[in-house]
């Protein structure tokens, strides 16, 4: 069916005002807990009002500034008195912490200026505030000002790809000690894809023994294969830790039987380790049921025929079985890839310190260091990947070729 | 018929198969097949025609017995190494190679050269009439054009034996039958042995050179077209090939140098010809073909007659049937062919019927 519904005339009206009204309910859920959320997310990547809005003056004054010498006594006197407007109204803790992301150690010097200018009615401000703090007589905290002023901005994506932009308007790679999201996309990437492997190389031959079972075997392995999903991750991920923990099961089995000596317990867990192995656990069902719906399709005597054509065991599966199983095996690693990159409560909970993916870094940046414009902009960049990704996908196999069901 | 000659291609030597150990699907089997025939595995549902046929391509194993191909015990060889052609009943063909693909697959698998391998596909696309199709995907093509592949896959390799199993249940009437006498045609051009298996007794009297008519896994009896329809030596085999009537009855007394059983069937005696080894005393069955029955004969002329009632009429174009009540029974047919028109009965009127001592073969009772 081509074109939009139409909502006036026609035969069909009723029945299209119908089904309107029936698909209401999960629209509006849609729009209202994913699309809205989704969107301001992706907002506060580039949009960030909170220094224009509390000093629009300063910021006007400061786009004068040639940015080397220190701002004249104008722009001090102005910025005095937004500085104790945002104090009294208590925003200028908000816009302490955004200049602080640009330069560590300001947020203090903002605060303590706010605090001591209230004791101060007069100027010469440039004097008094430099008393205050002697960041002041820095050109830095004034560039610091005028980056976090801007409305709309790209400073979020420079930071998350490990990028910053000079005052000369530049943008140049963060010196080697502060770069860290791009080596943990990186290592996500990495992880995921061989958690995709793993769970391929366990699930292609589940799935074909599924297929290849008897319905009433079949319909029992599969409900083998979902147990998993009856139990609370955070369950399942508790018994990883218990099994592979350096006084878990498997430890003490190893040492028992004399395999490793006692002082030389393996690391297995609260490191890549234990994040792999976990994750490829909790992911394998994904990867199970496509394969095993594309392979379903597939009529034995596919094989029989390649056989009776004179075909190996190995011929046959590499030449008739392999590529008519290719949809399936494109849909579940795609699934799998795309929820491990955004996995998060495995790695949090068996990851360590190495074991940390993206998520990890963006839940950090939502719920401890409150940078938002931050936590959004990795989130962005991990969506850019997932659309990529989909993208290649569709040059090498095409999306409506995915097989998710029969 | 086709060339042949006597030499036993394929010999299938007190072969049995179960599948779960208690019920037989094939019942100690012997069966022999020429080089060069065409021999059809003709039975219902459920009669072990497939099995035995999935037995010789080696997809499922004899529980007993030896099957033979050349001379040779086959039955531990894998299906791979039997050079065996299958035509599979939903084709097989695979959907993700093109034409050419398919049937250049056995080919690749023998290391042959591309030189050789691209004559080959040609030649056999020629033979099955499908010049120009070997860059289409399978799912481009019709349900008989599938067919031909499938065929020509079977054949590309040129194995001395092919099996089919029901290829053309897939597919209409008129597509059927073309495809028989396409099937014919090719057996002929290239002398192969085929066994082939089907439920469709026109589909297998067209075809076959000699037919195996199988039941619940034991063959009933094998012979020529004309033979089984003819002569057959059981009241399954006569109600499965063809239409016949069948009266059952005991036998009264022989005569005729012991050729002709007198059999008594709902108040009639009957003269039938001596078929089954039986007794007096003993319980028959009589196999008539409704064509053979004769409507209102000359008195005296048929060594068999008897009165009978119309029940019903029915026009079929080219025949006329009727349904009769005699020898205790209402269902008794016999057809006109529509060469003089029909002799103007209605339902209710009374008749004599008419047959020979041969047309009316008397077969064990089951």
């Amino acid at each position: 069916m081509a074109g939009p519904i139409k909502l006036s005339g026609g035969p069909g009206y009723r029945a299209k005002v119908r089904a309107l009204g029936l698909v209401a309910p999960l629209l509006i859920f849609i729009v209202v807990t994913f699309v809205a959320p989704l969107g301001t997310m992706l907002l506060r990547s580039v949009y960030d009002p909170v220094v224009a809005d509390a000093l629009p003056e300063t910021l006007e004054l400061l786009e004068d500034w040639d940015g080397i010498e220190l701002p004249p006594e104008a722009v001090y006197a102005v910025a005095a008195q937004e500085v104790k407007r945002a104090g009294a109204e208590r925003t200028l803790g908000q816009v302490a912490s955004r200049v602080n992301r640009v330069q560590g150690g300001l947020r203090s010097v903002i605060t303590r200026t706010g605090r001591e200018l209230r004791e101060i009615q007069q100027g010469p401000w440039r004097e008094s505030m430099m008393t205050i703090d002697s960041a002041w007589a820095d050109p830095a905290i004034w560039y610091a000002i005028r980056t976090t002023g801007e409305r709309f901005t790209a400073r979020h994506y420079w930071n998350a790809l490990d990028l910053q932009s000079l005052p000369d308007g530049s943008v140049v790679r963060q010196p080697e000690d502060r770069r860290i999201y791009l080596r943990l996309f990186w290592r996500t990437l990495m992880i995921s894809g061989l958690i995709t492997l793993l769970c391929l190389l366990l699930g292609y031959p589940i799935a074909h023994l599924i297929a290849c079972s008897k319905p009433s075997r079949a319909n029992l392995l599969l409900i083998l294969v979902l147990v998993p999903f009856w139990t609370s991750l955070l369950v399942r991920t508790t018994a990883w830790i218990v099994l592979l923990q350096t006084q878990g099961v498997l430890n003490e089995f190893l040492v028992t039987i004399g395999l490793i000596g006692d002082d030389g317990r393996l690391a297995m867990i609260y490191n890549m380790t234990g994040t792999i192995v976990a994750m490829t656990h909790v992911l394998l069902p994904f990867m199970v049921l496509p394969l095993y719906s594309v392979m379903n399709s597939i009529p034995s005597t596919q094989m029989d025929a390649a056989a009776s054509l004179g075909a190996t065991p190995l011929q046959a599966f590499l030449r008739v079985y392999w590529p008519q199983s290719l949809p399936g095996v494109g849909a579940g690693a795609l699934l799998v890839f795309i929820l491990a990159i955004g996995y998060y409560i495995t790695p949090a909970l068996v990851g360590g310190s190495d074991g940390q993916l993206i998520s990890n870094m963006i839940a950090y940046h939502m719920q401890t260091s409150l940078n938002w414009g931050l936590a959004a902009a990795l989130g962005g960049v991990l969506l850019l990947i997932v659309l990529l990704l989909y993208a290649v996908y569709e040059r090498l196999l095409g999306i409506e070729k995915i097989g998710l069901g029969g | 018929m086709s060339k042949q000659n006597n030499e036993t291609h394929v010999e299938f030597k007190g072969v049995s198969k179960s599948y779960d150990g208690r019920t037989m699907v094939v019942k100690d089997l012997d069966l022999g097949i020429r080089t060069g025939e065409f021999v059809t595995l003709l039975g219902p549902s459920g009669s072990g025609k497939t099995t035995i046929l999935m037995m010789l391509a080696g997809f499922q194993a004899p529980t007993a017995g030896e099957i033979l191909l050349d001379g040779q015990p086959i039955q531990d060889l894998p299906a791979r190494k039997r050079g065996i052609g299958m035509v599979f009943q939903n084709y097989a063909l695979f959907p993700h190679m093109t034409v050419g693909a398919n049937l250049a697959f056995p080919l690749e698998v023998r290391r042959m050269g591309a030189e050789e391998r691209r004559e080959r596909v040609e030649r056999v696309l020629r033979l099955v009439r499908l010049e120009g199709f070997a860059d289409r995907k399978p799912s481009q093509l019709s349900g008989g054009q599938q067919q031909r592949v499938a065929i020509a896959r079977a054949l590309v390799f040129e194995p001395s034996l092919v099996l089919m199993d029901e290829p053309l249940g897939a597919l209409d009437r008129s597509l059927r039958d073309e495809m028989q006498y396409e099937i014919r045609r090719i057996h002929r051009t290239l002398a192969v042995t085929v066994v082939y298996v089907t439920h469709d007794q026109q589909e297998a009297m067209v075809m076959s050179d000699r037919i195996a008519v199988l039941r619940k896994g034991v063959v009933e009896q094998i012979a020529v077209p004309e033979g089984l329809y003819e002569e057959p030596t059981g009241s399954f085999v006569a109600s499965f090939i063809g239409e016949s009537n069948q009266l059952h009855g005991r036998i009264l007394g022989t005569s005729e140098a012991d050729n002709v059983y007198e059999v008594e069937t709902g108040g009639e005696v009957i003269h039938a010809l001596k078929v089954a080894q039986c007794n007096v005393g003993d319980d028959v069955t009589l196999s008539i073909r409704p064509e053979r029955v004769k409507i209102n004969p000359e008195a005296g002329r048929y060594t068999n007659e008897v009165d009978a009632t119309v029940e019903d009429l029915t026009f079929l174009g080219n025949q006329l049937r009727v349904r009769l009540a005699t020898c205790g029974r209402e269902d008794f047919i016999a057809t006109i062919p529509n060469i003089v028109g029909h002799g103007g009965w209605i339902t209710g009127d009374s008749v004599r019927l008419g047959w020979t001592t041969v047309d009316c073969r008397a077969l064990n009772h089951e």
